[in-house]
């Protein structure tokens, strides 16, 4: 439970952590993931650049329609977010079953995002909502749609080099988040977010696959709107076809069950 | 009047909760170094080659041993200190447990060498650069498959991977009652393996002074007299004398703090070879792959009932996975702490019992909370109520027809079972009583009619479990005889300081059970002083008399004991004192409150005063000795029996399989209660550790011998939102024989209540057509037991 020595950085601005940035070299935001995986050796980065008192980094603020998240906001600070609950529910619901309270007051949106857990709550609320996650690296910014950013075990579409600025959140009509939480590590055996914004209805799921997804199929039965006999029936088709997670606390067959059942329990909430 | 039954705050929690208790790993040695241990990432495999080169060069680096230097400078094995001999005969097979592993490793985790640095990040990193050449062999894992044809074999002294087998009853009479039941209930189940995660990692530091030829151990024990005579005798052949062993503060142990560890050898044996103190504090990974896990038996039982529900005979054969190595009191525990409690609370007439201890390659497995009571227990009691449910009958009514009837073993005799034990005193019906009214059963049944009829996917269920186990193990001529290698007495030293105030040296040693509360309130009750005038000593062997330590519930049944014996040498030569200041004849004298008074007069003479006479003798009785303080050794007549009655009311989610514990009656009798509220706190932690194992708790290796449950990650602990509010309870039947009547009540909970959850949550499922369901109950389970009924 002793890391490995590594050399450490704490920049003040977003700028000074991009040049710190290098291959050994690991970001440092509420270190919740971070940490435990340096402590059991499973990850010995050189050097951590500590971003958690850039201040330019936490904010949640309204910018025309959309909510702006800085990265480093706490779990915490979105839950208990007006303009988040308001706006956004789903992610502010998210945000408020992630771990324990001493985890919601240290972990940060971006630093979960960039983990990208499996079983971490945030990802299909992004998903759902339809969220950008703003990043930055040396040769400037740009703007990932969340349909691209997760993309497998611990794998995001943010290049070394980068750093998460913020995330953009746009507003929904509704949106939900439910979860079946490990009964240990408190993380999704099964997460299942849902929005509606004008009629359409999106639907991702945490904790299914090796990473956050959008459920097409889902979606598609439920064009036609939302109903108890829409819900039931884009609900019974949840994970088809998709590649599911299967451990010793649950198996796949269980699991692809538990999807059926907690789309039903998001999509029910925002009808 | 009196301190006793008075829920006195504890006066150790000042410490524990503003973060002034002082564990082991708060002690700081000047010139201390810091060890990291090399251990097996396999769970079985032969070593070819142990090269420290890399590892001796690395910064900070002042020392490395492996299990060669330890052989060649004669460390012995660790020992075991309970012998069960083979049915036939045949001794027990006892192969080596070697302090480091030098030719084999048998479990993930097994030490291989210790690495010793000037700090633990410099000893952790070095511990990394010891490059082990493994010939990596077949594992076995499980109990049933340990002794199948072609399993691997963990020892060439003990084969077929069985150290030793164990019966105890009348298997003749147990078959023929069996075989002419009108009904017999037939079950097979795992007892899952437990991991014990007490909260303070264990910690050991070694200490030898040159100057003195001198060895300090500080360990987190349980037992340190246990541990300072099994590491002396048995494995450095060290002078007694001259070794002293420390246990300060304990943050808990469930028992894994009894057992005498590898790390306790090397941090005392290395401190002699280099000359200076080391310490090892266990990480938390390190704490689940090498403290001693509990449980892990597997068992076929069959229960006969007549035709009027009485039960005539039960048979049980169960294989216990010992792990790879026998820990200090393993093979007891499926023998003499199991076996022998399957009479449970009936009058059953034919019992026997048949069981096999098994070597697997996995962590030792040893005593945890409750001991092999927990594992008859869920026997008995899982048993009885699928009788029930076979046979249509009510599960209380079942169970209070076949209850032994009320016995108090003074007026009427203990009762003696078919199961070697004589139980102390009895009356098993009022606690069950008092727990149904307290559940309002009929009302419950109601309810339950009532979800059923209508349908409504609310599966409520009601279970119990009426149990008995067995505490405070003795006497020590009898267990010497069943194969102890230890004796199970209790000492207690009270000195009575000038000033009258008392200071108490116990051979018992809390790890988290408030003896310095319960047993100051026996003495202040004892000696009419006040408990802020008690101080309790324990834990340390140059200050405490020679004494066993705590488990097994024992420490006031019989280390409270050896403290009244003292305090009653202490007040017979009191009162000679008292008499000759009194001038007044001894026979004359009473002693309450604190005082003694001439009967029928106000003349008396306070506790203190005799005190001060005691050590300033001016006026004094001739050829009295001076001063006023005894040590007493007690060694019990028989254990203690406490018992109770539990019910468990659950509602299950059919859709996801998760069980919500609705109500948890809980009405136990420990006998008598000097402290109500560390009673209460001790049932709570006992009846939460018991749902633990019942819903939750689970230790999973893979085939090759991984423990994939090795964090809290994985590894789920009950936590208070899976609780309901307990409702607790007593009935009150002293122990008649010793002069407390106490029983114990550190381990109940977790005996009593595993059963009562897996019974409730059956009853719920019942009607969809589920049958059996294995612990843990945990949704996935429970939810394909239903997906496979219906």
């Amino acid at each position: 439970m002793i890391p490995v020595a590594f050399d450490y950085h704490r920049p003040s601005s977003v700028d000074e952590a991009i040049e710190l940035l290098s291959d050994d070299a690991k970001l440092l935001a509420g270190g919740h993931s971070l940490l435990p995986a340096m402590k059991l050796r499973l990850s010995s980065p050189g050097a951590l650049i500590d971003i958690g008192r850039i201040s330019e980094l936490n904010y949640i603020r309204d910018d025309g329609g959309t909510i702006a998240i800085g990265a480093t906001t706490t779990h915490h600070q979105i839950e208990s977010s007006d303009l988040v609950s308001a706006n956004a529910s789903a992610l502010a619901q998210a945000a408020s079953v992630i771990g324990d309270p001493q985890v919601r007051n240290k972990g940060t949106i971006g630093g979960s995002l960039a983990h990208a857990d499996p079983a971490a709550d945030y990802p299909a609320a992004i998903l759902a909502l339809g969220a950008e996650i703003v990043v930055r690296g040396p040769d400037g910014g740009r703007s990932i749609p969340a349909d691209e950013f997760f993309i497998d075990l611990f794998l995001t579409a943010l290049a070394p080099d980068e750093i998460i600025t913020e995330v953009r959140v746009p507003a929904a009509d509704k949106s939900a988040y439910v979860k079946f939480p490990h009964p240990a590590s408190r993380f999704a055996v099964v997460g299942c977010a849902v929005a509606s914004t004008g009629g359409a209805v999106k639907v991702a799921f945490t904790g299914v696959a090796n990473a956050a997804f959008r459920d097409s199929g889902v979606e598609e039965a439920l064009s036609g709107g939302l109903s108890e006999e829409s819900i039931a029936a884009a609900a019974a088709q949840a994970a088809d076809g998709q590649e599911v997670l299967a451990d010793h606390f649950a198996g796949e067959e269980y699991r692809r069950h538990l999807a059926k059942v907690f789309a039903r329990k998001a999509l029910a909430a925002i009808a | 009047m009196g301190v006793i039954g008075q829920s006195v705050k504890r006066v150790e929690d000042q410490r524990f909760i503003t973060g002034k208790g002082r564990y082991t790993d708060d002690i700081a040695l000047p010139n201390s170094t810091f060890a990291a241990i090399v251990r097996s990432p396999h769970a079985h495999a032969a070593i070819n080659n142990v090269d420290t080169t890399a590892a001796a060069a690395a910064d900070g680096v002042v020392a490395i041993f492996t299990g060669a230097d330890l052989e060649a400078a004669g460390v012995g094995g660790l020992p075991c200190g309970w012998q069960v001999d083979f049915k036939s005969g045949d001794t027990m097979k006892e192969p080596a447990h070697p302090v480091l592993a030098a030719t084999k490793v048998r479990h993930v985790g097994d030490p291989v060498a210790i690495v010793l640095a000037e700090s633990r990040e410099q000893a952790a990193d070095a511990a990394e650069l010891v490059v082990v050449d493994y010939e990596v062999l077949d594992a076995v894992v499980s109990a049933t498959q340990a002794t199948a044809e072609g399993a691997p074999q963990l020892f060439d002294d003990a084969p077929n991977n069985t150290p030793f087998d164990w019966e105890l009853g009348d298997q003749a009479a147990t078959d023929a009652a069996l075989a002419s039941a009108a009904h017999v209930t037939t079950l097979e189940f795992d007892n899952q393996r437990l991991i014990p995660n007490a909260i303070e990692p264990r910690c050991a530091i070694g200490d030898y002074d040159g100057a003195r030829d001198h060895y300090t151990l500080y360990t987190s024990s349980q037992n340190p007299h246990v541990i300072r005579l099994l590491m002396t005798a048995f494995v450095l052949g060290l002078p007694e004398h001259k070794v002293r062993v420390v246990s300060p503060d304990v943050g808990g142990g469930f028992g894994s703090k009894i057992f005498h560890y590898a790390e306790e050898v090397l941090v005392t044996w290395c401190s002699r070879q280099i000359g200076r103190p080391v310490k090892w504090t266990a990480s938390r990974s390190e704490a689940f792959l090498t403290d001693a896990h509990g449980r892990d038996h597997h068992t076929k039982v069959d229960l006969g009932l007549d035709a009027d529900g009485n039960f005539v005979g039960l048979r049980v054969k169960t294989v216990a996975n010992l792990g790879a190595y026998l820990s200090t009191f393993a093979p007891c525990v499926p023998t003499y702490l199991y076996g022998t409690l399957l009479q449970g609370l009936y009058t059953t007439p034919a019992v026997h019992v048949d069981v096999t201890g098994v070597f697997t390659n996995t962590t030792p497995v040893d005593a945890l909370r409750g001991a092999g009571r927990p594992e008859a227990t869920y026997v008995l009691e899982r048993t009885v109520e699928q009788a029930a449910l076979e046979t249509g009958r009510d599960p209380a009514q079942l169970r209070s027809q076949n209850f032994i009837p009320a016995f108090d073993g003074v007026e009427q005799e203990g009762y003696q079972t078919q199961v070697a034990l004589q139980y102390d005193s009895g009356n098993y019906g009022a606690a069950l009583e008092k727990a149904l009214a307290a559940i309002g059963y009929d009302e419950l049944r109601a309810e339950q009619a009532q979800a059923r009829a209508a349908g409504n996917g609310r599966h409520i269920g009601i279970g119990f479990s009426t149990y008995i186990e067995a505490c405070g193990i003795a006497p020590s001529a009898v267990v010497g005889a069943l194969g102890a290698r230890a004796g199970l007495f209790e000492s207690a030293g009270v000195r009575v300081q000038p000033t009258g105030k008392v200071t108490v040296f116990t051979g018992s040693h809390s790890h988290g059970q408030g003896h310095e509360t319960t047993f100051a309130q026996v003495v202040a009750d004892g000696l009419g002083v006040g408990i802020e005038d008690v101080d309790i000593i324990h834990g340390d062997t140059e200050s405490v008399p020679f004494g066993m330590g705590t488990y097994g519930s024992r420490s006031l049944a019989v280390g409270g004991t050896a403290i009244v014996k003292s305090m009653d040498k202490i007040k017979e030569k009191g009162a000679k004192i008292a008499a000759h200041l009194l001038e007044a004849a001894e026979e004359d004298l009473e002693f309450a409150e604190g005082s003694w008074t001439v009967k029928g007069t106000d003349q008396s003479i306070a506790f203190g005063e005799v005190a001060l006479a005691a050590y300033v003798p001016h006026n004094f009785p001739e050829g009295l000795e001076p001063g006023l303080e005894f040590t007493s050794f007690y060694d019990p007549a028989n254990f203690t029996f406490p018992f109770g009655a539990h019910i468990a009311v659950v509602e299950v989610d059919a859709e996801t399989g998760v069980v919500a514990v609705r109500r948890y009656v809980a009405v136990d009798d420990v006998g008598n209660i000097v402290n109500p509220m560390i009673v209460e706190g001790q049932v709570h932690g006992g009846i939460t550790h018991g749902i633990g194992q019942a819903l939750f708790e689970e230790a999973v290796y893979d085939d090759s011998g991984q423990l994939i449950s090795g964090s809290y990650m994985d590894y789920v602990l009950p936590r208070a939102d899976d609780l309901p509010s307990f409702e607790t309870d007593h009935t009150v039947t002293p122990c008649p024989h010793n002069p407390l009547g106490v029983k114990g009540a550190g381990e109940t909970g977790t005996i009593g209540s595993p059963p009562a959850i897996v019974n409730a949550v059956l009853d719920a499922l019942w009607p969809l057509g589920v049958r059996d369901l294995a612990m843990p109950l945990t949704p996935q389970k429970v939810w394909q037991a239903i997906q496979q009924a219906s």
